[in-house]
Order: structure tokens, then C-alpha cells, then sequence
């Protein structure tokens, strides 16, 4: 019946169109076949440990990641550094800590417990150090943004210095394909060679940009890969389940008379 | 009678289905109850902070600092010689809870205590009791000398020494 | 004296009775507390014996996964609050700690999440599958009331919820919702400061709307406890929309609907675990992990998407007041029903005419919701209009009227009699798929 094709092609369409709100029009986001993607997504770890090194390198001296502690480096699903390569990077940054007995705060070398180092104090010297654009908190934000990792890789790829004429760009912005009015304030972060693999893989801007993603997309989902394990296993668990209820009802159904 | 054997046999069958229905759907409800009963046990975050790390350099003879472990107060108390003497010369068949003075500490100068009372968990307080240099309860009155051991009051045990270990001369790392 | 007098005069007065033990079906220990307590025989009456048509289709299922989603979403609301902080500095991060230290606590709050969607898909095939089958209609109007009670709770306390982990989309949300009191006459403003107990959504604002998250959320189980009495005193309507006469109609509740709920219940929780595990965010919104900033307003706000569509009637009335009221009323005329549609027949299955406005009906709810994700401007604001004029025409011109003029098709006479009708092919029932 005509209608009920209506109903069901709305409702579809409700169903696919859930974030393509915006009304500007979008440049198409470069989409890469994940690691972590699917029903089996798993993160790599070399991946992860060459994007922790990118932000230390990179993006860390504006970038904070604040809900990010150094223990969860080597924890279960990250990038599994082991728990001395984790002291010895918490070692190398200086954590304020304090009151001591004196009253006075101190400088002390950082633990596994600590909280990873924010590059500002706080949010208005980040801004004052940046032209008044505040660098977000990259803890989640993989997921504070609509296309999610693939969002992010191509804001890092997006980037071209001969913008299209009719875009005019005032002192410090900079032009990218895949930003919301292709502006971004944040000077191109990734160039070939910006750091320096300590396990040789060659430091294209494309594997930067991978990497550093794959990272990211940890950072803010730390236990993708134990819910997709765990998925699965419920996954095959209902439909067994489901199996026998379906056959039981089927059983206690055929007490019932036959319709009459 | 051949009929019969089928009919029993198809119940048995349906019977066995039911069973096995049931049995699944309670594994299930277990497994989906462990998280909710799991959850309360103590966080990544606070396991993260389990062990602590405690600098000894500035604690004079005879003094005691207070630092809080596990969200208990741990005592670190550096010893006189004679708070020394007196713990190891107890003849341990006074004790309650006997226990000699070296099992109790790893290097005989440093005492290293959870303060908490044994009887019902509130903070002894230091210097006061019977026994000099040792700890006395308010709650319910139970005094301990100077290697922590419960020698009066209702207390069942000695204060418990936690877990620890010297790194370097003047560091305990507790737990 | 006063003892003889008593005795006297006793036959005059009615005798009572406040020692009511006994009466129970069970003996030993359960028949000795239920004669105490009459929980039991009230279980094995309500529960066990209880007659249903036998005719139910899965749509019948719904009350029973709805329960189950209310359960659960009570039991993991229970165990967030155990770890949340509502407090504006400390709520964002509580809930990442949730999601990232506390064992299963990403589990926990991605179910909470995404139980309060799966709530709402549940409740919409709930109150389609009344509409359709005439289930509000004599004598079941009060359970009908009941029910959009309790729709009204649930959209309050979704949006309490909503507000708690303080992102962005929380904290807009919260703003722009309180904002709606402002469309009151005279007293609006300060009835949005109230609301507030600050001159913007704040610290004090969270606060009070976790205590009220709970409070509606308990609210709703004691109302549905009441559409459940309701229930068992005017009992279930069915497909054919004709009241069961002899068991020749009927099964009694366990095992045959329990049996059968049961595995229309995995099926339902089969989609959830899907979503849940591997697209726990795709029903929510990604602006709502940007802790929540008072000073910038996210480029787009959208509400859930349970929202939508009234969210969409809102704003397709041009004027403030008008449109509250339109949202509000939009929900509230549903209660109307049962003395708008004067059709004696339940069921749309005899009502041709009707049967094809419930669709459209049902099409518009949709339209609607489409539209209300799309910005409020152009092609998206008429769409908006036509679809909210009819979501009015609907109730208040088109169920009195085609009931007056519709001519229904011919009835059986009972249940027994539906089914046999069915399996002739005289009549033809609803398949959505």
C-alpha cells in the first residue's frame, strides 16, 4: 500500500539523515578503512604508539588532554606501552603539586597516576597564546565532532596554501577544505618529517595524520575494542537465546486449539 | 506401547528444551548482574593511587608524621633508642596478640603503622596511654606501646603494619 | 453500665469485619502469608490465570518491553548516580570518569543512554498500535489518560537526563526548554528565574535537575503501576477490537503471553545491543562531549531526536506563546480522543476511511520529525506547517467526522469467529512488512 511505502521511507529516512544537519555545504570528508572500524575493530598498536608520539611532538604544546592520565597508556586496549616505558614517560614532565608542609606549591617529576601535563594553565592563557582562539581539549574530541575520526584526518589533510581566490583570509587563519567555513586558526600542524618515528616507519603527512588519529580515537574511547568484544559475545548469545524462547513459545503455542 | 515410547520420548525431548531455555536465560541474567555489582569496587583511577611514596628525610628521633594511604591514616614514626629497647625487651607471653618487635618493623628505627584502631576503626592518638611512646584509642579506651601492639582495652590485635618497602635510605614506598 | 447497655443495644448495629485473614488459594508457608498479605493469590490471579485474547499480535508486546526498559533503565540510573556529580564543575568530568575508570562504567552509561531511545521507540509503536486498534475507546479511556500521564513524564525526565552530563547540547538544551516558561503571560520571566534558582542555567540548575530526574523517573513507575491495574480490570483490547466472550478466545497469560512477550522482547533487545555496542552515540548528539560552555551557542541545536517532532510543531508557529501552547496541546489533545472519535467499532481493521487518516497520521509524525532536524527556514517551515495543521485536523475535524459518515465493513462476532474470517481471507489485517 502506497502509505505504508511512505511511512517506511520516512522512517528510513529519519534513520539516515540523523547528523547531516547542517545546511552549509559540506565539503565530503575522506574516509579511510579504519583499524578500529567494524564489528571486530581492533586498535594497532604501532599506530598508537606512533600517534602518542605525534601529539607529544605536535600537538601537545597547545593541545591539552586533560581527562587523560599516563597510566592509561599501558592500560588494556591502549597502546600498550609497558608500565616502566610509562613511568619513564611520566618521569620526563614536571607536575605541580602542593601544598608541601611549608604551604607552597611545588614542582615535583610526574607519576603514572598524574593526569597528563595541560601545555596552559588555563583556558584564557591558552587563548592569550593563540590569538584568542582556544586549542579544544583533545581528550574526546573524536567524538565531540560529526564524522569522528574521518573528521578529524581530514581537517589535519585539509589544509592548502592557495586557497580558492573568492576566500579571503584575515591575519593568522588559515584555509581547510573541511573545517565549518573553511577556516581554522591552528596553523598546519603536520609536514613530512615533523617527527621523527623512532620505529623507522617513513613520517608521510598521511601516516602523521593516521597515526595521530588512531590516537585520538583511543583518547576518547579508551574501551572501543572490550565493547566490541563484548558486543560480540551478547550478540551471539541472544540469538541462541532468542532460538530457544522462539522454539518454547512455538511449543506452548501449539496447546492452543488450531483456530477453530 | 511403540506409540507410547515416542510420546514419552518427544516430552522428554520438550522438557529438556524448557531446561535448557531457563538455564541460558540465567547464565544471561547473571553475566548482566556483574557489571552493576562490579561497578562499586574501586576505580582505575583509585587503584592508580595504591601506592604511595613517603620521604623520610625530615622526620627528627622521637617524632611521628601522619600520612593518609588508601584513605586511611598510615603513622611513621622515627624511634627513640629507648622506645626501641622497651619494645623488644616484652616478654611476648604478656602480650594479647604477641608478636615479636622485629616482625614488626624492617628497619628497627622506623615504625611503620596503619592507624587504625583494631577494635571498631577510629585513629589512635600518639604519645598518650600507658605505655610510653605507644598510641591509646579514645573510642573505647585500648592502649598500644611502642611497637604498635595492643597491650590493654578491648582492642583484639595490633595495629596493622601495611605493606611496604624501603627505596633508598630515606623513601618508604607503602603499598 | 455502660457494658449492659453495649450488650443491649448490639443488634442494632452492623457488624465489621477489619480482621480480613484468609481466602487463600495456597497452603503451607505461602498460603499462611498470603493470607496475611494477599500478594501471592493477587500474582496468580493477575499473573497466571489472567485471560487474554489469543488473537495478540506482537504489537501487544510493547507494554511488556516498555516495563523492561523502565526497569532497566532504573537499575542503571541507579548505579550512575552512584559515580555522578551534579555539580557544574565536576558533572562533564564524572561522566568521563564514568566512561573511563569505573569498572563497567562505560557499559552502564551507554545502556542508560541509548534504553532511554529505545524507551521512546517503544512508547511510539505503543501508542500507534492503540490508535490504530481503537484502544483508548470505552471502556479503556482511563488507561489511555493514564498513559499520556505518563508520556508527558517521560519527555520531562528525558530531558532532566539529558541536561546531567553538561556538554554543550546539555547545557543549550536545558536553556532553550526552561526558556519555553518565558511564553507565559506576565509571570514568565520570573517563573524561568525560579526554574533556574540563577540568572542562567547553573550550578543551581543541575542540581535541582538530577533530584527531579529521579523523582519523575520514580513518578513514572508509580503511574504505570496504576496503567497496569487499569489494565487488568478493563483487560486487553486485540486486533479485532471485539471483547473476548468465551475461551474459546482466550489464553491464560503464563506461558502463552509470557512466552510470547518474552521473545518479542529479545528481538527488541537484539536492536539495542547492536546500537548500544556498536553505535552507542549514533542516536545522540557529538556537540554533547564539548563540556558545556555558557558563552557560545552550538552553530545548530537539535533536540533528541524523540523530540522532533514536537520539536518541529513548535516551531512552525510564528509567535512564542501560540507555539508553546501548540507543542504542548499537540501531546494533550491525544487525551481528547476517546470523545472525538464517536466510532462504536475499536478496531480499524472494520473502519476503511479512518484506517487510511491513522496512516497518514502516522506518515505526518514522521514528516514532522524529519523536519524538525532540518534547519526552520524555506521548504523545511511549510512542510512543518502542513504537517502540524493536519496533526490538529486529525483530532479535531477528521475523528468526529469520519465517524459520523464512515459506513464499516461487516463485523464478526466474536474473536474465534475474527480468526476463522482471517484465515478466509474475508478480512485483511495489518502488515507493516
Amino acid at each position: 500500500m502506497f502509505l505504508k511505502k511512505l511511512i517506511l521511507t520516512f522512517l528510513l529516512l529519519n534513520f539516515f539523515t540523523n547528523d547531516s544537519f547542517s545546511a552549509e555545504k559540506q565539503e565530503k570528508l575522506l574516509t579511510l578503512n579504519w583499524s578500529f572500524n567494524g564489528f571486530f575493530g581492533k586498535f594497532e598498536r604501532a599506530s598508537l604508539q606512533r600517534g602518542y608520539q605525534v601529539y607529544t611532538e605536535v600537538c601537545a604544546s597547545c593541545h591539552s588532554m586533560n581527562l587523560l592520565s599516563y597510566r592509561n597508556l599501558s592500560e588494556v586496549g591502549g597502546p600498550s606501552f609497558s608500565e616502566e616505558e610509562v613511568k619513564a614517560i611520566a618521569s620526563k614532565v614536571e607536575v605541580l603539586d602542593g601544598p608541601n608542609d611549608n604551604g607552597e606549591m611545588f614542582k615535583r617529576p610526574g607519576k603514572p597516576s598524574d593526569k597528563f601535563v595541560s601545555p596552559f594553565a588555563n583556558e584564557k592563557a591558552a587563548r592569550a597564546a593563540n590569538g584568542g582562539a582556544y586549542p579544544p581539549d583533545m581528550s574526546v574530541l573524536v567524538k565531540a565532532r560529526a564524522g569522528g575520526a574521518d573528521y578529524i584526518y581530514s581537517v589535519l589533510m585539509g589544509y592548502d596554501d592557495k586557497p580558492p581566490k573568492n576566500v579571503k583570509l584575515e591575519d593568522g587563519v588559515y584555509y581547510n577544505k573541511y573545517m565549518a567555513g573553511n577556516k581554522i586558526k591552528m596553523a598546519k600542524p603536520l609536514n613530512k618529517d615533523s617527527v621523527n618515528y623512532s620505529d623507522g616507519t617513513v613520517a608521510t603527512q598521511e601516516q602523521l595524520a593516521k597515526d595521530v588519529t588512531t590516537f585520538l580515537t583511543w583518547a576518547s574511547e579508551p574501551h572501543l575494542e572490550a565493547r566490541k568484544r563484548l558486543g560480540f559475545k551478547t550478540v551471539i548469545y541472544l540469538l541462541i537465546l532468542t532460538v530457544l524462547v522462539y522454539l518454547v513459545k512455538k511449543k506452548i503455542w501449539s496447546r492452543v486449539e488450531p483456530k477453530v | 506401547m511403540l506409540e507410547n515410547n515416542n510420546n514419552s520420548e518427544k516430552k522428554n525431548r520438550r522438557d529438556f528444551l524448557t531446561v535448557a531455555t531457563t538455564a541460558v536465560g540465567a547464565v544471561g541474567v547473571g553475566a548482566a548482574v556483574w557489571p552493576i555489582v562490579n561497578q562499586m569496587s574501586p576505580d582505575a583511577s583509585v587503584k592508580a593511587l595504591a601506592s604511595i611514596e613517603v620521604d623520610l628525610s625530615k622526620i627528627k628521633e622521637g617524632q611521628e608524621i601522619t600520612v593518609l594511604w588508601r584513605g586511611k591514616p598510615v603513622f611513621v614514626k622515627r624511634r627513640t633508642k629507648e622506645e626501641i629497647l622497651n619494645a623488644e625487651k616484652v616478654d611476648l607471653k604478656e602480650l594479647k596478640d604477641p608478636q615479636p618487635d622485629n616482625k614488626r618493623v624492617k628497619k628497627s628505627e622506623w615504625l611503620v603503622l596503619v592507624g587504625v584502631c583494631t577494635h571498631l576503626g577510629c585513629v589512635p592518638i600518639s604519645g598518650k596511654g600507658e605505655y610510653a611512646g605507644g598510641w591509646f584509642c579514645p573510642c573505647h579506651g585500648s592502649h598500644y606501646d611502642s611497637s604498635g601492639r595492643i597491650r590493654k582495652g578491648p582492642a583484639p590485635a595490633n595495629l596493622e603494619v601495611p605493606n611496604y618497602e624501603f627505596v633508598g635510605d630515606n623513601k618508604i614506598k607503602l603499598g | 453500665m455502660s457494658d449492659k447497655n453495649l450488650e443491649n443495644t448490639s443488634a442494632e448495629y452492623k457488624p465489621v469485619h477489619t480482621n480480613k485473614v484468609g481466602g487463600s488459594p495456597f497452603k503451607g508457608v505461602v498460603g499462611w502469608i498470603d493470607n496475611r498479605l494477599p500478594i501471592f493469590r493477587m500474582f496468580k490471579y493477575e499473573y497466571l490465570d489472567f485471560q487474554v485474547p489469543k488473537n495478540l499480535s506482537y504489537l501487544w508486546s510493547l507494554g511488556g518491553i516498555l516495563m523492561i526498559c523502565l526497569i532497566f533503565l532504573i537499575v542503571t540510573g541507579l548505579v550512575l548516580g552512584m559515580h555522578y556529580k551534579p555539580s557544574s564543575s565536576e558533572a562533564f568530568e564524572s561522566v568521563e570518569k564514568i566512561m573511563r575508570d569505573v569498572n563497567f562504567g562505560w557499559l552502564i552509561r551507554y545502556m542508560h543512554m541509548n534504553f532511554a531511545s529505545f524507551f521512546f521507540i517503544a512508547v511510539y509503536i505503543h501508542i500507534f498500535r492503540g490508535l490504530y486498534y481503537g484502544s483508548y475507546k470505552e471502556p479503556r479511556q482511563l488507561m489511555w489518560l493514564i498513559g499520556i500521564v505518563i508520556f508527558f513524564l517521560m519527555m520531562a525526565t528525558a530531558f532532566l537526563g539529558y541536561t546531567l552530563p553538561w556538554g554543550q547540547m546539555s547545557y543549550w538544551g536545558a536553556t532553550v526548554i526552561t526558556n519555553l516558561f518565558s511564553a507565559v503571560p506576565f509571570v514568565g520571566e520570573s517563573i524561568v528565574t525560579w526554574l533556574w534558582g540563577d540568572y542562567a542555567v547553573g550550578d543551581a540548575t543541575l542540581n535541582r535537575f538530577y533530584v527531579l530526574h529521579w523523582l519523575i523517573a520514580f513518578g513514572i513507575l508509580g503511574i504505570v503501576i496504576f496503567h497496569v491495574i487499569a489494565l487488568h480490570i478493563v483487560g486487553s483490547n486485540n486486533p479485532s477490537g471485539i471483547e473476548p466472550k468465551d475461551t474459546r478466545d482466550t489464553v491464560s497469560f503464563a506461558p502463552f503471553t509470557t512466552s510470547k512477550d518474552l521473545f518479542a522482547m529479545l528481538i527488541f533487545l537484539f536492536a539495542f545491543v547492536i546500537i548500544t555496542m556498536y553505535a552507542p552515540n549514533y542516536l545522540g548528539h557529538p556537540d554533547n562531549y564539548i563540556p558545556a560552555d555558557p558563552l557560545v551557542t552550538p552553530a545548530h541545536i537539535v533536540p533528541e531526536w524523540y523530540f522532533l517532532p514536537f520539536y518541529a510543531i513548535l516551531r512552525s508557529i510564528p509567535d512564542k506563546l501560540m507555539g508553546v501552547i501548540a507543542m504542548v496541546s499537540s501531546i494533550a489533545i491525544l487525551g481528547l480522543l476517546p470523545w472525538l472519535d464517536l466510532s462504536k467499532i475499536r478496531s480499524s481493521v472494520f473502519r476503511p476511511i479512518w484506517k487510511q487518516f491513522v496512516f497518514l497520521f502516522v506518515l505526518d509524525f514522521f514528516i514532522l520529525m524529519y523536519v524538525g532536524g532540518m534547519p526552520a527556514e524555506g521548504i523545511y517551515l511549510l512542510i512543518g506547517r502542513v504537517g502540524t495543521a493536519y496533526w490538529f485536523l486529525f483530532f479535531l475535524i477528521i475523528a468526529p467526522l469520519v465517524s459520523l459518515i464512515e459506513k464499516p465493513l461487516p463485523m464478526p462476532n466474536s474473536i474465534h469467529e475474527f480468526e476463522q474470517w482471517k484465515k478466509q481471507g474475508k478480512i485483511k489485517t495489518f502488515k507493516l512488512f
